[in-house]
């Protein structure tokens, strides 16, 4: 245990940092300029996991388990979220014979 | 008897209630018999009163007594308590309310038996009797508010009974906007009065209003306030121009409501509240020259006018002017005198037209009658005497009850007795013109209808009798020392008017005095009997058709002195285009504005931000990344 903190400072905190933007990032503009709902959900998917993996940074950092603990929780909420939004992108794709996002836009006034 | 008092307004509200639950459906014979059985039984609870009360008068002991039925609110240091007060006024008035309105309740069973509104008729009747029992009941002004109230209600609900007719939906409301502001006027005194004495328990008042100096300013305001409200009530100057058109009503109900019992309560009002008006002689003159100008007015009205019914309602306004005047020169006795005896032969003329206006089937004009004395002699009989009374020849009725008005006004101010003595030659030729148009002379109706005139049945003869019995003899309650009587009503009402008699004059007239003026006044009415009767009978000078070319005097009077056109100049018409200003700019563009206004405002901002429900899913991401984004600038800036 004492070996895998040592070997998570042994990188600069500004590195987890840097890195982690990027991919939040990559996940921001997947979900903004893709089209198709599982490219979008995968985006949503990353960002997630940027914000995990900061936490996990930091936590080792400081030496505080709450971070980790807090990396569980969206873990497990993650699972949840992707198997309701799969569940709902399959009825989309049954009754519209498409992934495209913009079969969705019945929900309007 | 005092324990079973609260039964004498109970009973007819049980009437109302059966009759009103009912309404039309009842069979008219049980309609009938609730509606006259409750008067009845009220009339005879109200004659054991007045014999109590008679007895304890005789024996010298208390005559009033007190019944505390139960607390109705108390708020800080108001309490008012429904309770009723039972002295001399009020058994007498109970009489007259009871008596005469029995008499009236059976007559109404025959005249109004063919009308479809049978049971909606007796139930407004019997609410009527209700609420005029309670408001001569009452020991407090709120009670006789609610009763002053009620039977003005009633009012409107019997004179628009036959509420199809446009005029007659609004004659009833033009009398029920005139009461209104005489009930105003009311309203404000009742404020005043618990302003200045802390209370409106009729004892608690006159108790404390005994203490004030003479002319004390709260209490001219209080007298004046409830002289606006008599006005109103009691069809003075200015407010009168209201019960000539209440004649709309049925005929029952001008006799009861608007001859012999309602349009009296104003004056029970201030014979009520005799001390607050002795103390302040403002409103003791304001009251003398204004009932001497409406008893002027109304009966030079009278003169010319052809419904037989108006003429009734313009000699009612007349007569209770006489009152005010009475009231006014400090008579009181001699005002509520004339109460008692004009309730009687009012009452019998209105029912006698009521009898004229059956058999003509329901013709009031009466350039088409004439020459009924033979077809119809019971109601000849009882309407001369009648006739007899109001014009005060004696030994009727009205000759004691005028000439004790006159007496005291003579005494105060010899205008004033002048004004009545011109007065009482009018009525005595109005009533005499009326008597000698409709029952002398040749017919000059249609044949068909001459077919059809027959004697009433008895449920109309028999209050016709007995009322001009009463007419008769309704005099000698309170003969005056001066023809060898003893003042029988005046002693009776002593303990009433004990506080005022400190602060009005009493008769001081000498009785060589006191026989001129009667001699004068009786010589007077004779003969203008006789004038009408030679233009009326022997020259058959009968009014001719609307139009025709006369005097102006004579237009003056037939046109009502224009007062009804006058005021819709002066008051109607610019109210009416007020409101239509108000109605247009103030409520329309104002305030229907302002209310459109904000509805139209969010209504056209959703239409303006349903733009953006597109419902393109994208597009409602990138606002929300713009939104989180906008959220971290303004977190980070504001840190």
């Amino acid at each position: 245990m004492e070996n895998i903190v040592s070997n998570i400072q042994g990188i600069p905190l500004n590195h987890y940092i840097i890195f982690c933007s990027l991919i939040f990032a990559i996940g921001v503009t997947g979900v903004l300029i893709r089209r198709n709902v599982i490219i979008i959900m995968m985006s949503i998917e990353l960002m997630l996991n940027a914000v995990n993996l900061l936490l996990a940074a930091f936590s080792a950092y400081r030496g505080d388990a709450s971070g980790q603990v807090f990396v569980f929780f969206i873990m497990a909420l993650a699972a949840a979220e992707v198997a309701v939004g799969l569940a709902i992108i399959i009825m989309v794709y049954r009754n519209t014979k498409s992934v495209d996002i913009e079969s969705l836009s019945k929900l309007r006034w | 008897m005092s324990e079973l008092i609260w039964l004498i307004p109970l009973i007819p509200f049980i009437g109302f209630v059966i009759n009103g639950l009912t309404w039309n459906r009842a069979p008219k014979a049980m309609t009938a018999l609730v509606g006259c059985g409750v008067v009845l039984a009220s009339f005879v609870l109200s004659l054991l009163l007045y014999l109590d009360i008679a007895a304890a008068h005789a024996a010298d002991a208390a005559s009033s007594f007190h019944v505390h039925l139960f607390d109705w609110f108390s708020v800080g240091k108001l309490q008012v308590a429904l309770s009723f007060l039972v002295d001399p006024l009020s058994a007498v008035m109970l009489l007259i309310i009871t008596g005469v309105g029995f008499l009236i309740h059976l007559y109404s069973c025959s005249y109004m038996a063919h009308d479809a509104g049978f049971g909606k008729f007796f139930a407004y009747l019997n609410l009527f009797i209700f609420f005029m029992t309670i408001l001569v009941l009452g020991s407090n002004y709120l009670v006789m508010f609610i009763g002053w109230e009620g039977v003005g209600l009633c009012s409107y609900l019997l004179i628009g009974f036959w509420f199809k007719k446009s005029a007659y939906a609004s004659a009833a409301k033009k009398a029920f906007v005139m009461n209104r502001i005489g009930d105003l006027g009311f309203l404000i005194a009742l404020f005043l009065i618990l302003e200045t004495f802390g209370s409106l328990e009729y004892g608690a008042v006159f108790s404390q209003a005994a203490q004030l100096p003479e002319g004390a300013s709260a209490l001219v305001a209080i007298t004046l306030l409830l002289f606006v409200a008599a006005t109103g009530k009691s069809a003075q100057i200015p407010l009168f121009t209201w019960l000539p058109d209440a004649m709309a009503g049925p005929t029952p109900v001008s006799a009861l409501i608007h001859a012999a019992t309602m349009v009296t309560a104003g004056i029970y009002m201030v014979v009520r509240s005799n001390i607050l008006f002795a103390l302040s002689p403002v409103t003791m003159d304001v009251m003398a020259f204004i009932g001497a100008a409406t008893a002027l007015i109304a009966a030079f009205i009278a003169l010319t006018q052809n419904d037989i019914k108006k003429v009734l309602a313009y000699s009612t306004v007349s007569q209770l002017g006489y009152m005010f005047l009475g009231l006014g020169v400090g008579a009181f006795t001699g005002a509520f005198f004339h109460v008692l005896t004009h309730a009687f032969f009012k009452a019998l003329l209105f029912l006698g037209a009521g009898s004229v206006i059956h058999a003509m089937h329901h013709e009031q004009d009466m350039r088409l009658m004439g020459g009924l004395r033979k077809a119809m002699p019971l109601t000849f009989l009882t309407m001369f005497i009648g006739t007899i009374a109001i014009s005060g020849i004696p030994p009727f009725a009205g000759f004691f009850s005028k000439d004790e008005i006159l007496a005291h006004a003579f005494q105060q101010q010899p205008v004033l007795w002048g004004i009545g003595f011109v007065t009482a030659l009018f009525t005595a030729f109005y009533m005499f013109r009326l008597l000698y148009l409709t029952f002398f002379g040749t017919f000059r109706g249609t044949d068909d209808q001459w077919k059809h005139v027959h004697e009433s049945p008895w449920q109309m003869t028999v209050p016709l009798i007995v009322l001009a019995v009463l007419s008769m003899v309704g005099g000698f309650i309170n003969i005056p020392e001066a023809l060898g009587g003893h003042h029988g009503l005046e002693s009776f009402l002593a303990p009433v008017l004990e506080g005022s008699k400190a602060h009005v004059a009493s008769l001081t007239l000498s009785h060589t005095v006191e026989y001129g003026l009667m001699g004068i006044s009786t010589l007077g009415a004779i003969v203008m009997a006789v004038v009408a009767y030679n233009r009326y009978v022997k020259k058959g000078d009968i009014p001719g058709a609307e139009g025709q070319q006369h005097g102006f005097l004579y237009k003056l009077s037939h046109h009502k002195l224009y007062v009804d056109e006058f005021y819709d100049a002066v008051v109607v018409r610019p109210l009416k285009g007020l409101s239509l200003f108000l109605y247009k700019y103030i409520d329309q563009l104002g305030i229907d504005g302002f209310v459109n206004g904000v509805g139209d405002f969010f209504a056209g901002t959703g239409k303006g931000i349903r733009q953006l429900q597109s419902g393109h899913v994208g597009f409602y991401i990138i606002m929300m990344v713009i939104s989180i984004i906008a959220i971290l600038i303004y977190g980070m800036v504001s840190i």
